[in-house]
């Protein structure tokens, strides 16, 4: 059966070893940064254009966030993805609850013009908020099942096979279609966005959207860093004539 | 009065690691301002992890009790289970472990009462406009937000890894009490299903020791002396993203932001530069000791230990000591 | 990791191919406590070295960098970190075709191996490519992909091998400590470095680094972009690093490299993207390095869509994506040369800074001996710093000329192509007027100067002169020149000199300073001018210059307007310590107008009182001059061949000048002339030699045909090698030629720009006993002689006059013919008309 699948990402600066806060501590300073997706949401945008590319059907990649979030999605079009929407807001972090809200506002006014989506795919957690919660909740508004921490996804039938990676193996759950999942990085290995992909993206046509900002709970007051405690690394030597040394660590925290 | 409501997880007989920091967490906030601490868990407590539970100060444990409320159960039905609760219970703050679980089930927890959960906390206190205050940690844990939770209940997970387990000054009764939920048939539908077990070796995120290769491993069968290392020594074998990049390791091996974090009593770091996305998931480590040519890499710097030079020097001698001291021993 | 000592001899900022480079070199040279730091880890310590593409095409249009690219390829092959895949330069278009021909001259003229290619050959060599957009190729075997880390650790374990180096990776300087206007000490985070040599090979830092000391290094970091697209199993299969040869896809300013079993894609056709060098982010803060900044996707997508074109299949193999891209930032300047030598603001302070890859060990050397040495073998004309103006070391300027000349890189740039950018900076005080006489400036060391003037163009018809067929000829050109010329020649021209740079000497030891200085005798009566050679140590050329003595104790040296800064620098930097003579620059101070040709006497003659007659002023003489009541210095020389003067007069007082020889001229048919006179055809008929063109520090005054009857007493800078170099004939001799057929085998007159190598009647490559190249260093029309004259040095026993030899030209041969071997030049060779 042909699938309509929805991905939805979220624009996020790609930071060197160290990040660097602008002077009022709201955001990342990202002057010198360029701009990607998590890695979650990398292997969400394969993964629906691998079941795309086996059942047939087509897929959008979705995201709230500015104007600038435009290369993501077409990014993710380079990659396969047949269609973009920008649910457009200022460049403030919305948090869970609003980003949620505008998300589920943006699918329900999708899917009236274009049918429901078969599967909605989230990453399982946004690198810079890691707020683990907006793909459930979207599920939740549109009163789908969902499940997160994804590794795999096996459409058969009218339903899908997700499993869900765990300590010592995998949880395998049964789900009737439209589903959410929340996917990981593993699930499988993104392709590289080809060049021809490229162009064809530069073309496509992004479909702004603009949603209601519905009023969250939970602000931000300031970023910071952590307390780093100081360590003073202990060189215990160069090369195989440090094993002894290395042995006598070993032994010191208790494996030998 | 106001009670501080904890989902704990069970890890076989005894209470999972983080939900005993998780415990640590709740009960900081609860006796800072003479709130209780309850704790709920999945089906009927283990004697283990009722000690657990006494250990750590809980007064009322809740175990919630439904036929789908089981290993297997849906984390939509577990937090349908926990909004009733907390629901009898009053308002007060429901937190629950910053595990992929946790994490899973606390958004449903979210999204059921329309409130807001705020993630990975470290800190939280009532403000006093309202509200809570309360720091987490973003970025897997590079950069801490001091946020601000508009809420009469506080819905919360702890940062893995950020707060020890601590037991309380004194115990808790840990007092029995059973809540059995209504639950609507349709929660079930995410059930677990079947399991697939990996089978064998030593989970990465429990493992003792955690041996952990990168780039400068070089291929696939570099790895070959990081298992005999990891297996000597009682430990998994991890791995940075380049080695999954390169198709060295699975996945499942990923040590990093978007792989598993790990808090073994030593990490060894062989090969590794200790890009962000990998420090974030090794940091809270014992111990770190690095394994590298580099002795300006930010893994080397941030390490414990170091040595420099080549891991594929440095490992079959690691090897040989580690068999003649067990020889002797 | 070394221990920072507290004193060193030298201290080299930056390990990247430079840096590294000269360690190695300084070390082969003897130098001991070197020490060389960087900020960032060692080998990558994250500069532009470390995203180079590390490919080397060696042919180039200019003498310079195409002598520091050989050597730096023969220094690659002997570390043995250089593999020949080979290079194509692609051709889309028949203009492209034309410069593709072009570079056949110099490679010929450079002695590297080229061919131009045709489809069918550039498929064989690379079959992925689409010919059918293409029209041909030049393919050069000898293109090289080189390790350019590897050479750095090789360069520097040499060093260290001789007891000579200290390296400290991870080291920040903080600051550099200047005393007494010399370098004292480099102030890092590990430490103090006492020392007497600083060099700054910090690429695109460089300029941040040389402000810590008050010192200039004008270049601006800037993107270059590039792709990595993979993985490509055709690639993949040849399990090389590369296997294929490099296409560099001329017209859209793009090269496709294979990279393993990837192909990298880089462009130079996208926007200007510069930066500043103090917003570099610092290695913690970089995503990948400091040089390597986000791909900015927009301006790089118009050549996805080239490369596409040239290798549609290869880069679009199902499952290929870009896996990676970068701004990769590199260092530009005003003027597209590197930045080399000791800054002008501080002694011992070293640039070394806009270096490629391909140029990087050739720069090491050059470096090394120009410290030890006092000069280097390859002159560094071009790459000297402190040929800079105050004007270019402005960020206006380097913005602006960097942002225009960035999208040259791959362009085909005419020999005398003129910027466009940050123009009308410096003014003549005679602007105004040449302005209202429709004059065609040029730029001559930052200053407008007329080239030719429109308002001539009557003159054209006059004098009958033909226009050049081919558009390249004249490009850049008008037959308006060779009308003013002939004009100039029958009646007379005045020319705007006030470009000339300035300076005068003064004090006690005036005199002996310029004894020393130069190989004329100066040590002769005031009003005396001295035309002479300046030369280095080695004997070959420094300069060139002209000096008069105005008072026993004052001199003034006029040379070249582009030469000011070398110039300047050389004569300040020798002079004597004891403060018995001092030199300044009056370059600003005084306006310059020259007035030639027959009626020359009889113009100036009716604006002033003083006697001009042969007798009174003669050839060779400058004199106080009231010209209509203006105060000025005539000097009765030439640069043209024709009887006139140079007129000094101080600026304010231009344009009174201007206006009274102009009134004065008319009745006589004087015109306004501009440099194409005075620096080509004028110049070129008299067989006048040029600084840059004719005159380089590679050959003496002896094979220029400069050396004097006489040797004075005194010594002086480079004597005993001229002295050496007078006792046996010259292995090579600075000759006129003239072209005797223009004809291509299309049928139309062509006419030679420079550069072009001449060949023996069998077309082969000439080069003297040291290996130097007989090519073009001036060519220009002959109006008065009827010919097009090429100056070249040709070895001995070519330089026979009369010799029949062949000049190489867009890949055809046309004849020429030995003129002269001597300084005299085609035109008036006894000087009956200067000297009249």
């Amino acid at each position: 059966m042909a699938l309509n699948i929805l991905v939805a990402v979220k624009r996020v600066p790609a930071p060197g070893a160290k990040i660097v806060l602008t002077e009022d501590a709201q955001r990342i300073d990202t002057k010198h940064l360029g701009f990607t997706v998590s890695p979650h949401e990398e292997c969400a945008v394969e993964e629906a254009v691998q079941l795309t590319g086996q059942h047939g059907g087509e897929s959008t990649v979705l995201t709230l966030g500015p104007e600038v979030a435009e290369e993501q999605l077409r990014t993710a079009i380079s990659m396969g993805i047949n269609h973009g929407v920008l649910v457009a807001t200022d460049d403030e972090e919305w948090d869970a609850i609003a980003t949620a809200a505008a998300l589920t506002d943006a699918i329900t006014t999708l899917e009236a013009e274009r049918g429901a989506f078969d599967l909605i795919l989230f990453g399982n957690e946004s690198a810079d908020a890691g707020n683990y919660q907006v793909g459930v909740r979207v599920a939740h508004a549109l009163d789908r099942p969902v499940v997160s921490g994804i590794k795999d996804i096996e459409v058969t039938g009218d339903g899908v096979t997700m499993k869900r990676a765990v300590d010592d193996g995998f949880e395998v759950m049964q789900l009737p279609l439209p589903a959410v999942a929340a996917v990981k990085e593993g699930i499988n290995l993104p392709r590289y966005p080809a060049m021809r992909g490229r162009l064809i993206a530069k073309k496509a046509q992004i479909r702004h959207i603009t949603p209601e900002q519905r009023q969250g709970g939970l602000s931000r007051v300031r970023l910071r860093h952590p307390q780093q405690d100081q360590t003073e690394t202990q060189i215990l030597g160069t090369g195989a004539e440090a094993a002894p040394a290395v042995a006598r660590i070993f032994e010191e925290v208790g494996l030998l | 009065m106001t009670t501080v409501l904890t989902y704990v997880e069970r890890d076989g007989d005894t209470l999972a690691k983080p939900s005993r920091e998780t415990l640590t967490f709740a009960r900081s906030l609860a006796e800072a301002h003479g709130w209780g601490l309850d704790a709920a868990l999945v089906g009927d407590p283990t004697e283990g992890s009722l000690a657990d539970l006494r250990a750590q100060g809980v007064a009322t444990v809740h175990a919630l009790v439904h036929d789908h409320l089981d290993d297997d159960a849906a984390p939509a039905a577990v937090a349908e289970a926990l909004v009733q609760l907390h629901t009898q219970l009053g308002p007060g703050v429901l937190v629950g472990p910053g595990t992929d679980h946790g994490a899973e089930v606390m958004a449903h927890v979210g999204a059921r009462t329309d409130l807001p959960l705020a993630a990975n906390c470290t800190t939280a206190a009532p403000a006093d406009g309202g509200g809570w205050d309360l720091t987490r940690v973003r970025w897997g844990g590079v950069l801490l937000e001091d946020a601000h939770l508009e809420a009469d209940v506080a819905l919360l997970t702890a940062a893995p890894h950020q707060t020890a387990a601590q037991s309380a000054g004194a115990p808790g009764a840990a007092e029995l009490s059973t809540f059995k939920p209504e639950l609507d048939d349709a929660l079930h539908v995410t059930r677990v299903k079947e399991r697939a077990t990996r089978g064998g070796g030593i989970s990465l995120a429990t493992a003792p020791v955690v041996i952990s290769g990168g780039r400068g491993v070089g291929s696939a069968e570099g790895f070959g002396i990081l298992e005999e290392l990891a297996e000597l020594l009682g430990g998994a074998v991890g791995c940075s993203r380049v080695a999954t990049n390169n198709g060295w390791r699975s996945h499942n091996d990923q040590v990093g932001q978007t792989g598993t974090r790990v808090a073994p009593d030593l990490y060894v770091a062989c090969g590794i530069s200790g890009a962000t996305q990998h420090w974030v998931g090794c940091m809270s480590s014992k111990k770190i000791l690095a394994i590298n040519t580099d002795a300006e890499a930010p893994m080397v710097t941030r390490a414990d230990y170091a040595v420099l030079g080549d891991l594929h020097e440095l490992l079959p001698a690691l090897v040989e000591e580690v068999k003649a001291r067990r020889g002797v021993g | 990791m070394s221990d920072l000592p507290d004193r060193a001899h030298v201290v080299v900022i930056g390990a990247g191919i430079v840096g590294n480079c000269i360690v190695g070199h300084l070390a082969d040279k003897g130098w001991k406590e070197i020490v060389l730091v960087d900020k960032g880890p060692l080998p990558d310590p994250g500069g532009s070295t470390g995203h180079a593409s590390n490919f080397i095409f060696p042919v180039d249009h200019g003498k310079e960098i195409a002598m520091l690219t050989l050597d730096s390829q023969r220094q690659y092959e002997a570390m043995g970190i250089q593999v020949s895949p080979g290079g194509i330069e692609v051709a889309r278009t028949e203009e492209r075709m034309e410069e593709l021909r072009r570079r056949m001259a110099s490679a010929k003229a450079w002695g590297v191996e080229s061919e131009l290619i045709s489809n069918e050959r550039i498929k064989e060599l690379v079959p992925f490519v689409n010919t059918d957009i293409l029209l041909g190729g030049f393919w050069t075997p000898s293109v090289s992909v080189v390790d350019s880390l590897q050479a750095g650790t090789i360069m520097r374990q040499k060093a260290i091998d001789a007891s000579a180096l200290t390296v400290s990776a991870n080291t920040e300087v903080e600051d550099l400590e200047v005393e007494d206007g010399r370098i004292k000490a480099v102030v890092t985070d590990r430490g103090r470095i006492e020392c007497e040599y600083v060099i700054v090979a910090c690429g695109v830092w460089s300029p941040k680094i040389a402000a810590m000391a008050g010192a200039t290094i004008p270049l601006t970091p800037a993107v270059h972009q590039m792709i990595d697209v993979g993985p490509i199993p055709a690639l993949e299969e040849t399990r090389a690093e590369i296997a294929f040869p490099i296409v560099r896809d001329m017209d859209t300013n793009m090269y496709e490299r294979q990279n393993g079993g990837d192909m990298e894609v880089g462009s130079y056709a996208h926007r200007p993207i510069l930066h500043m060098p103090e917003d570099i982010p610092s290695i913690e803060e970089a995503q990948l390095s400091p040089t390597q900044l986000p791909l900015s996707q927009e301006d790089f997508d118009p050549q996805m869509e080239d490369a596409l074109e040239l290798m549609p299949d290869l880069l679009d193999t199902p499952g290929a994506g870009v896996k990676h891209g970068i701004d990769g930032l590199l260092s530009l300047t005003p003027d597209g040369g590197p930045i080399l030598g000791e800054t002008i603001e501080v002694k011992g302070l070293w640039s070394a800074a806009a270096v490629w890859i391909k140029e990087g060990p050739g720069v090491g050397r050059m470096i090394a001996e120009w410290m030890t040495d006092g000069e280097p073998e390859i002159d560094p004309h071009g790459a000297d710093i402190a040929r800079f103006t105050p004007h270019q070391r402005t960020w206006k300027h380097i913005r602006a000329r960097t942002s225009e000349g960035f999208n040259k890189t791959y362009g085909i740039v005419h020999p005398r192509e003129q910027w466009e950018s940050d123009r009308d900076q410096r003014h003549s005080t005679f602007h105004p007027r040449t302005k209202a006489l429709g004059a065609v400036y040029f730029e001559a060391g930052t200053w407008e100067r007329p080239q030719w003037y429109e308002s001539n163009a009557p003159l054209v018809e006059e004098f009958g002169v033909a226009d050049r067929e081919h558009e390249w000829d004249r490009r850049w050109w008008s037959p308006i020149i060779n009308a003013e010329h002939l004009a100039m020649r029958e009646r007379a021209a005045m020319i705007d000199l006030t470009a000339f740079s300035i300076y005068e000497v003064k004090g006690a030891g005036a005199c002996e300073y310029l004894q020393r200085m130069v190989v004329a005798n100066v040590d002769r009566p005031i009003g005396r001018i001295m035309y002479t050679p300046v030369l280095t140590h080695k004997g070959g050329f420094r300069s060139d210059l002209t000096v008069v003595r105005l008072g026993w104790d004052h001199y003034r040296i006029i040379t070249g307007g582009g030469d000011w800064g070398r110039d300047l620098k050389w004569f300040t930097d020798h002079l004597p310590s004891d403060g018995s003579a001092f030199l300044y620059d009056v370059t600003n101070a005084w306006c310059t107008a020259g007035v030639w040709g027959p009626r020359a006497r009889d113009i100036v003659q009716s604006v002033t009182e003083h006697d001009l007659s042969n007798e009174a002023f003669p050839f060779g003489q400058a004199q106080q001059v009231e010209v209509n009541g203006i105060p000025t210095l005539m000097l009765r020389i030439s640069y043209v061949g024709d009887l006139g003067w140079e007129i000094h007069a101080p600026m304010e007082h231009g344009l009174k000048l201007w206006d009274t020889l102009w009134e004065a001229g008319q009745p006589h048919g004087m015109i306004a002339a501009g440099g194409g006179v005075y620096g080509t055809t004028g110049r070129i008929e008299k067989g006048y030699r040029l600084m840059g063109a004719e005159l380089e520090s590679e050959y003496n005054p002896v094979e220029a045909g400069l050396a004097f009857p006489k040797v004075k007493a005194a010594d002086f800078n480079g004597k005993e090698n001229y002295l050496k170099a007078r006792e046996s004939e010259p292995i090579a001799k600075m000759c006129s030629l003239t072209v005797e057929d223009h004809t291509s085998k299309a049928g139309i007159k062509r006419f030679m720009n420079g550069g072009e190598p001449i060949l023996t009647t069998d077309g082969q490559r000439i080069a003297d006993a040291h290996g130097r190249p007989s090519f073009v260093t001036t060519a220009g029309s002959g109006p008065s002689v009827g010919k097009h004259i090429l100056l070249a040095y040709l070895p001995t026993e070519h330089a026979e006059e009369g010799n029949e030899l062949l000049v190489e030209y867009m890949n055809e041969h046309y004849p020429v013919v030995v003129r002269s071997n001597t300084r005299n030049g085609i035109f008036d060779p006894d000087d009956t008309r200067m000297k009249a």
